[in-house]
């Protein structure tokens, strides 16, 4: 359907075809409550670009007759229901999508059902659209229902808003009234995060101040409904959002080429530029972005492409490709408003799907932090949730999915809630931010993995953590069993305080808190070692349990052995072969642990040691004993 | 030569796209609707481009009347050749034993039997789990509160009062045993968009859309043209060479032509915008009684 050029015959069709293209497109959905006058404002607005055509517009007049709500006049809102109960019942029911152009923009048009129970389809509307006309009657003013949908319109990311007070004729055209709504309005949705309300005064029905200007509101110097629609900058900035591509479908035409097809949800991509398989933490380089009309030079947000890569990485549908530089949140657990749009209501434990991008994994709702009145947009605590509920809920997922906040980036933080049962869709959800603490560290996903490097080496790696009193005899031990393993051909290394304590961690003291750290820095370091396949021995006095728990924590249950080098503090004084014990009790050491600063001794060590009745030699053997024992891939 | 980027035309090109995508990455067994008019024309030239360098990863269903125009049957066969695709052909053999024409039992009857049954035989017959359409939005009311991914029950039927909400283009293509979706890849199309993209495109269409001497007859004042020897004449009524062409394609009993001179696209265009009627007012199936389209629709057509 399409505008009726005035001066069409004089032409070229060719240049009328260009002008076509050209032009922009706005998606706006209307809503507002029942008899707002929401369909009789498109069928206007149609009306009036000359979209109605004759048998259309007949086939309404016949149905004016039967089910129109004007009288005698011809119902334009009859256009537009198209199910039969709407028009027997004079409601809409469903959203409908509409297509209209004029000389300067395309329009399509998701109007959506004012009825309280259909609230869920205004969402609909509202997730596709860059602006949104909410409709009141002049004469009722705010109801709770301008509310809530002002607030759903916020919700899903719509940051232009026209408030048309319709029905304007029917107050007597009173610029008072228009002020007072126009003025409350302004008030309830100062916090919406809405870019530009403008508030029209219009009569759908007679036209005024729709696409012509009105002589009967003189007081009113704004423009018109179709003015500002035509004018309005709705563009947001999704090119220049960091790249995001999730792969719908994996395109392999022959063994020759493996191709990756996709929407580029945001920000633009060139052949030679890095990507990143935000789950798995692969990388690769864009080699051709190919499409049916040839390789691109340049592919931005909104082109359906199919990429292909300078290597062969793993990469299955749903994964999402994005900048290396900077990277959606990788987790299994979100926070996420919530449209509920199910007659059922949400209760705990439900099978639940959610669809994010290409990506579905199964989910359930592991709690419902509140509710939020759409009125007062107060917090409620809450246990379930009903048809039209909005809510903050926290989501588990069966597994880890990569996504942004909604806020950042309407595709990549966008879901779908779908229940496994029935298969319906139950709700629209918006993604705050995941659950996991480490939520911005990205793991560094390397070819040669710590089993290759392990392999390598022949050997299982493992750490290897001797603690106890200074002058306990720890580095003596761990200085044997080093040799004892590396005469047996392991890859070994030792980690004690004298090499890292002149070094790495020169910038700590001996406070309880210099200590934990210093104690966290040898955990990562011996960690990092061990992933390089190594057997890593750690002599460190580490005297606090919470310290070599986080210790564990960090290498992980299966890789860690404790030894505890348990020898009385008389033995290690009056070994001291530092003569350490005597400056501290001379008062020139503080802190030192045993006198002035306490030991706390494992209460389950994998190996102790009675450093004063078992000589280094054997208690050496024990730890080795204790390590290849411990392991069934040991031997060589 | 294509449509360039950053219009409005490679946006609808892109949402289609995804559409196309979507459903052949999630569907066990797809299948394309070709009715081998200009909306199929443009929905096959998009599934080309969907999924370049392969081929469409479905084959194509024309469930064939046995009424429609011999150029369309012509054009189909050799348009399945030319793109290297499968074309499956399916008649509702029943509907033409019981001897079902437009001129026997009515257009509505004979639409229910040989379009209605036909198709749902066919997607029964090779168990298509998810069916395109060309369908748009802009065609007719009920169509404009049609889903992309439109759910059917086991018996094929559409309850548009139970719709799943639609939101972004995150589509849930979750069906049970039997159950299927019919998706839509050109719901935001309009007429003038297809033209527009055909032009761009230069997308190969039936002879039928451009105006030529023709032989027609004039009934219950639409223009239908004499394509074979089955059609009967009723008293006073004679077959005369006029110039015409069809804005939509379908039976040849049952689509009215019009009296024009366009014979290249840009003419077509020009037509068409000073149109004023729409193009589904040559569709006598639509007219035939009120909330007509919906009825066929929760009974499975198209």
């Amino acid at each position: 359907m399409n505008a009726v050029p005035d001066n069409l015959p004089g032409r070229d069709v060719a240049g009328l075809l260009a002008e076509q293209e050209t032009k922009s497109l706005l998606k706006f959905l209307t809503c507002g409550s029942v008899d707002d006058g929401k369909s009789t404002l498109i069928g206007r607005l149609l009306y009036d670009a000359k979209q109605v055509f004759d048998d259309q517009f007949a086939a309404v007049a016949r149905d004016s007759r039967r089910f129109g709500t004007v009288g005698e006049e011809v119902d334009l809102a009859l256009l537009l229901d198209g199910l039969e109960a709407e028009r027997e019942q004079g409601i809409t029911i469903d959203v409908a999508h509409r297509y209209f152009t004029t000389a300067k923009r395309k329009f399509i048009v998701a109007d959506t059902p004012g009825h309280e129970q259909y609230t869920r389809n205004m969402a609909t509307g509202a997730s596709t659209s860059d602006l949104a006309v909410i409709l009141v009657d002049a004469r009722a003013g705010l109801v709770t229902q301008t509310r809530r949908h002002a607030y759903i319109v916020s919700t899903l990311g719509i940051r232009h808003v026209v408030l048309a007070v319709n029905k304007i004729d029917l107050v007597d055209f009173s610029g008072e009234r228009f002020e007072e709504i126009s003025t409350a309005f302004a008030a309830f949705t100062r916090d919406f995060g809405f870019s530009s309300v403008q508030a029209i005064p219009v009569s759908a029905r007679y036209g005024d101040n729709v696409s012509a200007r009105s002589a009967r509101i003189d007081w009113y110097d704004g423009p018109t409904l179709i003015e500002h629609l035509e004018s309005v900058d709705v563009r947001s900035s999704t090119a220049a959002k960091p790249f995001r591509m999730s792969v719908q479908w994996v395109n392999r035409p022959n063994l020759d080429f493996r191709g990756f097809s996709g929407t580029i949800a945001s920000g633009r991509i060139r052949p030679g530029e890095p990507i990143v398989v935000a789950k798995s933490g692969k990388t690769a380089k864009v080699a051709r972005i190919v499409t049916y009309d040839g390789d691109l030079e340049e592919a931005e947000a909104g082109e359906a492409v199919t990429l292909t890569l300078d290597e062969e990485i793993d990469i299955s549908r749903g994964d999402l490709l994005a900048d290396p530089k900077a990277r959606p949140t990788v987790d299994d657990g979100f926070v996420a408003k919530l449209v509920w749009m199910a007659e059922e209501p949400l209760t705990g434990g439900r099978a639940l799907l959610v669809k994010c991008g290409a990506k579905t994994v199964a989910a359930t709702v592991a709690a419902v932090r509140h509710d939020i009145d759409v009125e007062s947009l107060a917090e409620r605590p809450s246990r379930q949730l009903a048809l039209n509920a909005v809510a903050r809920v926290e989501l588990r997922l069966a597994e880890a999915i990569a996504f942004d906040p909604y806020d950042e980036d309407r595709e990549t933080g966008a879901f779908v809630l779908i229940d496994r049962l029935t298969n319906a869709t139950v709700a629209a959800g918006m993604i705050e931010a995941g659950l996991g603490r480490a939520t911005n560290v990205h793991r560094q996903a390397t070819k040669v993995t710590r089993e290759v490097r392990a392999s390598q080496k022949g050997q299982r790696p493992k750490v290897v953590w001797f603690t106890g009193l200074s002058g306990a005899g720890k580095s003596t031990i761990a200085d044997l069993t080093e040799q004892k393993l590396v005469a047996a051909g392991r890859h070994t290394y030792l980690l004690d305080g004298d090499n890292l304590r002149h070094a790495l961690n020169r910038d700590l003291g001996f406070s309880d808190r210099d200590r934990a750290e210093n104690i966290r820095r040898v955990a990562e370091v011996a960690k990092l070692m061990a992933d390089a396949g190594l057997i890593v021995l750690v002599s460190f006095i580490s005297p606090f349990r919470a310290e070599r728990a986080a210790a564990r924590a960090t290498i992980g249950e299966a890789d860690f052995v404790e030894v505890f080098v348990d020898t009385p503090l008389e033995v290690c004084e009056a070994r001291d072969a530092k003569g350490l014990y005597a400056r501290a009790r001379a008062g020139e050491i503080a802190n030192f642990t045993g006198l002035t600063s306490p030991y706390e001794p494992p209460e389950r060590p994998d190996l102790r040691i009675e450093g004063a009745r078992v000589d280094a030699e054997a208690a050496a053997e024990a730890v080795v004993a204790a390590i290849l024992g411990a392991s069934e891939d040991w031997s060589i | 030569m294509s449509v360039a980027r950053h219009t409005h035309l490679k946006a609808l090109e892109a949402e289609s796209i995804r559409i196309l995508r979507e459903v052949a990455a999630e569907f066990r067994n797809p299948v394309m609707l070709y009715s081998i008019g200009k909306d199929s024309a443009v929905m096959l030239h998009l599934a080309m481009k969907a999924f370049h360098p392969s081929k469409p990863p479905f084959p194509l269903l024309h469930v064939d009347t046995t009424w429609k125009f011999r150029e369309m049957i012509a054009f189909r066969d050799e348009t399945a050749k030319r793109l290297g695709l499968d074309l499956l052909v399916h008649v509702n053999e029943d509907g033409v034993k019981a001897g079902v024409t437009p001129f026997s039992h009515g257009s509505s009857a004979y639409t229910h039997v040989m379009k209605t049954e036909g198709l749902k035989q066919a997607l029964d017959k090779w168990g298509f789990d998810a069916a395109f359409g060309g369908a748009r939005r802009d065609e007719e009311k009920s169509r404009a509160k049609e889903r992309i991914f439109s759910f059917r029950s086991a018996s094929h039927a559409w309850d548009p009062k139970t719709q799943r909400p639609e939101l972004w283009n995150l589509w849930n293509a979750r069906v049970g045993p039997g159950e299927s979706i019919r998706a839509f890849p050109l719901s935001n199309w309009t007429e003038l968009d297809i033209w527009q993209y055909i032009a761009a495109e230069k997308i190969p269409i039936v002879p039928l859309y451009f105006a030529a001497e023709r032989p027609v007859v004039e009934r219950n004042g639409m223009l239908i043209m004499a394509d074979d020897a089955r059609l009967e004449l009723a008293p006073g009524e004679r077959i005369e060479t006029r110039r015409i062409r069809f804005r939509t394609l379908g039976c040849w009993p049952l689509t009215g032509a019009i009296e024009s001179d366009a014979t290249t696209l840009p003419e077509i265009v020009r037509e068409m915008l000073i149109a004023r009627t729409s193009e589904r007012q040559g569709r006598l199936i639509d007219h035939d009684e009120a909330g007509s389209m919906e009825k066929k629709k929760r009974e499975g057509y198209f």
